[in-house]
């Protein structure tokens, strides 16, 4: 295993799983010093809800205990194919028989002067990958007063918000017109900058750093406009690249990533496999933690002789922050909205539904070709994002009635019936199957009170739920009765 | 004659709702804590059972299956009974002759039943329906507190407490009266937050629903951990103090944050931290507490899940805190007490573990046999079954209080591997699906005909007392108990009266985990029940658990790391529809009892399969047409009643019929690797429109026989 992070700690949890009997030997290589963690987490740790101890996903006592060979701090320099072996860091070579390559990705660092000292990054200067990436940002806070962040894609708003919750005075600086653009429409963009703005994170779009350096004592960000930004500590959040070296170094096919198959097993050399970020399949490389964790259940299975194979994974993106709730998945910006029901019918183009709420930083976007959620933008809290996301995921057929997408309840909802206009039949008391007309026919006999009705129907007396129904039925019977039955007698002589 | 009236308990649930019978049949509701004079209307009708007409009330025999029945005498049913287990057992060994109880039995049938298989047929084959019902919960509750009493307080904390989390359970119809102490919470401004796949009568009075996708509850409960800790509502203090493993159980939580959570369950972000929320504001003011049904806890991984649930609320430091902790609703009415005293295949009474070598001395004393003499653990209910008809499987088996024909998964196959059996004996007040089937029909008493002890869901052991006569020809289990150990060569260790039997019981229990040595009759009647462990006559029960510590080696409650993966079943292509499967307001368990009463048999005649008007839509289904459920294991028919309240994922069939309509036919036989609890909750159907209307159940047109049914 070249690689221990999300897809490689996973992949071998998975193997073991399919191999209580170890007999597989398995070496796992990993460049971090740190052992198994979640990195999805680290937003948590960056906002302090979380110690950086608290994202540990595996103890070591379980390598020990299932009999795997865990190297830390040692990553694979070169494979020798050839002779099924890899030269490692320690200076020493490895065989194989089959090789796991879940090398990840490497951060971008874009080319802006004064971004880094020699092949280092600037002093104030960081990226947000790792857990180490993490400690350091976080050994160097106590100075900072103001930072920014440079990228506003997903990483970046989760270490803004991260931030912010530690009282950091933040900006994320995007070069384009939105942010998220590559999940989000300009309008969800928009509402999303303004719930940050809420939340003290500041945002500035359209802006390209031109250069980072210093101004009296103080650092900055100099944009293309000339307009000088403070900034203490600058996070890069830029975006990742597959790791791909070691691949395309021993004469594999790599793309973008690592090309694979539907088995995660390289096109070039079958003794090696690929999952996670540095995997290319169908033309895709994925840069979340569910498709990583998908194919490593796969390449288990696989190589533990089972008949497992990868056909893609749906792509959902959740943004992970306690109080901004954003989940963005599939085609979000269709150029082929249609507006007439009888496109729509007819697969003509993609129907769209939409609901916004700016005022609430609310904003619902659900795109549907055929019966099937093909995309969608749930900002904000929507109740229905569950729903919405597992029938994405599922490919299941969308509600008759669309509205159940975006309001739930709207459609099901039980209008309050006042009591009087309950009919005969509708049943009042659950528990002990009495009607409406049940509790009319008792008053109408003689029951006064809630407990006269409970005597003679039982309604009221299972789980009690019923009892304002009852009373209001009680109260209408009393108040149809004549105001004086003692007249009725007078004037009706018997 | 002057009507005498007796204070009693209801048949039915766990609830053991207090009612008084008089000697005309006229149920009263009393304002026992439980239900505050609430009956649901199983509960008001329950006396209607005891002038059934269609009571057994002759043994009945037959030669072989196909055979009818014909009625014989006590003596020759009995004869033939033993003559049937010793052919058996001679031929095949001990284990040959198999032994299911039910946990509607009392306390004193379930105990004598157990002695009955260890002493008398010296078999480990004794299991029972419990098995389908508390294994999880118990098993989850055993390796966390080391004790398994379901709520650990009374019920009427429950009212007086902020928040509850129910996890998989509707209350508001499978025991209506007890909805009285949810609603408190709720209307003093407490949460009372829901997770179930539908909208059911209990969701709607919830200020919170949690729509789970079915088969997702541990993924849920990992969610609600892992938002407890990064939220920052862990109390820690608590965790350090008072508990062990924290940090493994952590671990694993790590990887399950909300929002994959809720790509697997389907439940919103907000809406778990809305959740925690809640539970967490509930501990800071009266208390918080976390109850698990049926709905969690039967799953091939139900251990797990309630063993996820039962962290969250360690993690929030609830067990042993005011009006707090975690609580499993249990179900029968005697589910509680029926697993503690031995018809358990791992159990020895007072909750012993039947291979501890100390539990075996001590029970094996009392009962004046060697230890030795004892046999090992048996197999689980649905395992026992399996066996039967295979090399070493039963030959013959004996079933009291149970119709596991119907209630067991996959129930084709269960029908069929009874019907390999050479004999099967039934013990059973009407001729339910499962004594349709038998060689031997022993009609035995029901509730109000008989004295004995139960334990509620609370843990309180309540009397049951003899109210009505039972008809002329009918014994009780305990009679016939005693006639089959006589016949067997035990003409002594086997009264039939209960009283001494629950004495035997107290001696049995006594340094148990279930510890019933101080409970008497008397002091039930004088106390309005006795909670357990009472292990002194001069001392009082134990109404609340833990605030002291837990019953562990160390006085500390374990977290257990558990960790999820996906139903036994998912649905494809093929069975593109989930089923779950559950309880009505109107029926009780298998309905050998409630489709007896016509007052309840005319409410919900037949089984009602819940769908959303789009999936009805896009399987061609009107309301109220006939369908039919397919899984890979078999099928049931009912009438489709189309509703919102239920996910479009997913289709709802409750269980209290038998033959074609029996859901269990369909359901998957998947069992949890601790508890032997089958996956109940979920399995992978299609919905077939069934074109030929059948005819309505009649279970009398179809277990017809011999002689009179009256």
């Amino acid at each position: 295993m070249a690689g221990h992070g999300m897809a490689g700690s996973r992949f071998v949890q998975e193997l073991r799983a399919r191999d209580p009997e170890q007999q597989l030997d398995v070496t796992v290589f990993g460049a971090e010093r740190d052992g198994a963690y979640n990195r999805v987490l680290l937003s948590s740790v960056l906002a302090g809800s979380l110690a950086p101890a608290d994202v540990e996903m595996i103890p070591s006592a379980w390598y020990a205990a299932e009999d795997v060979d865990l190297r830390l701090g040692v990553s694979v320099e070169s494979i020798d194919r050839g002779r099924q072996r890899v030269w490692t860091s320690q200076g020493e070579y490895i065989g194989y028989d089959h090789l796991v390559l879940a090398t990840g990705s490497q951060p971008v660092v874009p080319d802006i002067d004064g971004i880094l000292a020699g092949d280092e990054l600037a002093s104030g200067v960081a990226v947000f990958r790792t857990l180490q990436d993490c400690r350091d940002i976080l050994d160097c806070l106590d100075g900072v007063h103001r930072a920014v962040v440079l990228g506003g894609g997903l990483l970046g708003v989760e270490a803004a918000r991260g931030l912010a919750g530690r009282g950091v005075e933040v900006e994320v600086m995007h070069a384009v017109d939105r942010l998220m653009e590559r999940q989000l429409d300009a309008e969800a963009g928009q509402i999303l900058a303004g719930t940050l703005r809420s939340r003290h994170v500041q945002v500035r779009l359209d802006a390209r750093a031109r250069s980072v350096g210093e101004v009296a004592g103080q650092r900055v960000v100099v944009l293309d406009d000339g307009t000088y930004v403070a900034a203490d500590l600058l996070i890069i959040a830029c975006g990742v690249r597959p790791d791909t070296g070691l691949a395309r170094a021993a004469g594999l096919d790599v793309d973008r990533g690592v090309v694979v198959d539907d088995q995660l097993t390289s096109v070039t050399d079958r003794r090696v496999h690929a999952i996670g970020e540095c995997a290319q399949y169908g033309g895709e490389t994925y840069g979340l933690v569910a498709p990583a964790w998908e194919q490593a259940t796969v390449l288990a299975d696989v190589l533990t002789g089972g008949g497992a194979s990868y056909d893609g994974s749906r792509l959902v993106t959740r943004l992970k922050a306690a109080d901004v709730d954003l989940a963005a998945m599939g085609e979000t910006d269709p150029e082929d909205a249609v507006d007439a029901p009888a496109d729509a019918r007819q697969g003509g183009g993609a129907e769209v539904l939409r609901f916004a709420d700016p005022a609430r930083g609310v904003y619902q976007k659900i795109v549907i070709r055929d019966q099937r959620i093909t995309g969608a933008i749930m900002l904000g809290g929507a109740e229905t994002v569950g729903t919405v996301t597992q029938l994405f995921d599922r490919a299941g057929t969308v509600p008759a009635d669309r509205r159940a997408l975006i309001f739930p309840g709207i459609v099901d909802a039980v209008s309050a019936v006042d009591p009087a206009e309950l009919g005969d039949t509708e049943l009042v008391c659950r528990c002990n199957g009495v009607s409406a007309g049940d509790v009319r026919h008792a008053c109408a006999s003689g029951a006064a009170t809630v407990a006269d009705v409970a005597g003679c129907t039982r309604a009221t007396t299972g789980c009690g739920s019923c009892r304002e129904t009852v009373a209001a039925l009680v109260a209408t019977a009393a108040s149809e009765q004549p105001d004086d039955p003692g007249l009725e007698l007078v004037e009706v002589p018997a | 004659m002057p009507v005498e009236t007796v204070e009693t308990h209801c048949p039915y649930c766990a609830l053991q709702c207090g009612m008084a019978l008089d000697s005309q049949s006229q149920i009263t509701p009393l304002d026992f804590p439980t239900n505050r004079g609430g009956l649901c209307q199983k509960g008001w009708t329950a006396a209607e059972l005891l002038g059934s007409g269609q009571r057994l009330t002759t043994p009945l025999v037959r030669e072989r299956r196909s055979a009818s029945f014909r009625p014989v005498d006590w003596d020759t049913a009995l004869e033939v009974v033993s003559r049937g287990m010793r052919a058996a057992q001679n031929d095949h060994g001990p284990d040959a002759v198999a032994v299911f109880g039910g946990g509607g039995l009392t306390n004193e049938k379930a105990y004598q039943l157990g002695k009955f298989a260890r002493t008398v047929l010296r078999t480990s084959s004794i299991d029972y329906n419990g098995r389908y019902c508390m294994s999880s919960a118990a098993a989850a509750a055993n390796r966390a507190f080391g004790i398994d009493r379901g709520l650990p307080f009374p019920v009427i904390d429950l009212a007086a407490t902020g928040a509850v989390l129910l996890m998989g359970g509707n209350v508001a119809e499978t025991m209506p009266p007890f909805m009285q102490h949810l609603l408190a919470v709720r209307d003093r401004g407490g949460a009372l937050i829901v997770a179930d796949p539908r909208r059911t009568a209990t969701v709607e009075a919830a200020t919170s629903h949690l729509a789970l996708t079915p088969g997702t509850d541990l993924e849920l409960a990992l969610g609600l951990l892992h938002i407890a800790v990064v939220d920052g509502y862990v109390d820690h203090r608590y965790v350090a103090d008072r508990t062990a493993g924290f940090d493994d159980v952590w671990r694993v939580a790590t990887q399950w944050w909300p929002e994959r959570v809720e790509r697997v369950t389907g439940v919103p972000v907000a809406s778990q931290r809305a959740a925690v929320r809640a539970l967490a504001a509930g501990r800071e003011g009266r208390g918080a507490v976390v109850l698990t049904a049926r709905g969690a806890e039967q799953h091939g991984n139900g251990t797990d899940t309630v063993t996820g649930l039962i962290n969250l609320s360690l993690a929030l430091g609830l067990p042993g805190r005011p009006r707090s902790g975690y609580g499993c609703l249990t179900g029968q009415g005697n589910g509680q007490g029926g697993r503690e005293h031995g018809q358990k295949a791992d159990q020895l009474p007072g909750y012993r573990k039947i291979d501890d070598p100390l539990a075996r001395e001590h029970v094996a004393a009392v009962w004046g046999v060697h230890p030795s003499a004892l046999p090992g653990p048996g197999p689980s209910a649905y395992e026992l079954i399996e066996r039967i008809g295979t090399g070493d499987g039963p030959r013959s088996l004996l079933v009291h209080g149970s119709n596991l024909a119907v209630s067991s998964p996959r129930s084709g196959r269960v029908v069929e591997r009874l019907g390999s059996l050479d004999q099967l004996v039934v013990c059973d007040p009407f001729m339910s699906e499962t004594a349709a089937l038998a060689d031997v029909v022993l009609p035995v008493t029901q509730w109000a005909e008989e004295e004995g002890t139960v334990t509620n869901l609370e843990g309180r052991v309540l009397r049951r007392r003899r109210a009505a006569s039972p008809p002329p020809g009918v014994r009780t289990d305990l009679e016939v108990l005693s006639g089959l150990a006589a016949r067997l060569g035990h003409e002594t260790g086997f009264p039939s009266d209960p009283r001494a039997i629950f004495d035997e019981l107290r001696r049995a229990s006594a340094g148990g985990v279930a510890d019933y040595s101080g409970i008497t009759w008397e002091r039930i009647d004088t106390e309005g029940g006795v909670f357990w462990p009472c292990r002194s006559e001069h001392g009082p029960g134990q109404a609340r658990l833990f605030a002291d510590g837990f019953p562990t080696p160390d006085g500390r409650a374990r977290f257990v790391a558990v960790d999820a993966g996906p139903a036994a079943e998912d649905v494809d292509d093929e069975y593109p529809v989930y089923l779950t499967t559950g309880r009505i307001a109107q029926h009780y368990q298998s309905g050998t009892q409630t489709r007896r009463v016509p007052v309840l048999a005319a409410a919900a005649s037949e089984p009602r399969v819940e769908m959303h008007p789009d999936l009805a839509t896009s399987s061609g289904v009107r309301d109220g047409e006939r369908v039919r459920l397919v899984s890979r294991r078999g099928s049931a028919s009912g009438t489709a009643r189309v509703t919102a309240s239920i996910r479009p994922d997913t289709v709802f069939m409750p269980f209290h019929w038998g033959g074609e309509q029996a859901v269990n036919r369909v359901t998957n036989p998947a069992l949890d690797p601790t508890s032997r609890m089958p996956e109940f909750k979920v399995c992978a159907v299609r919905i077939e429109r069934e074109s030929v209307d059948v005819r309505p159940h009649d279970v009398r047109a179809e277990f017809a026989w011999e002689g009179e049914m009256s």
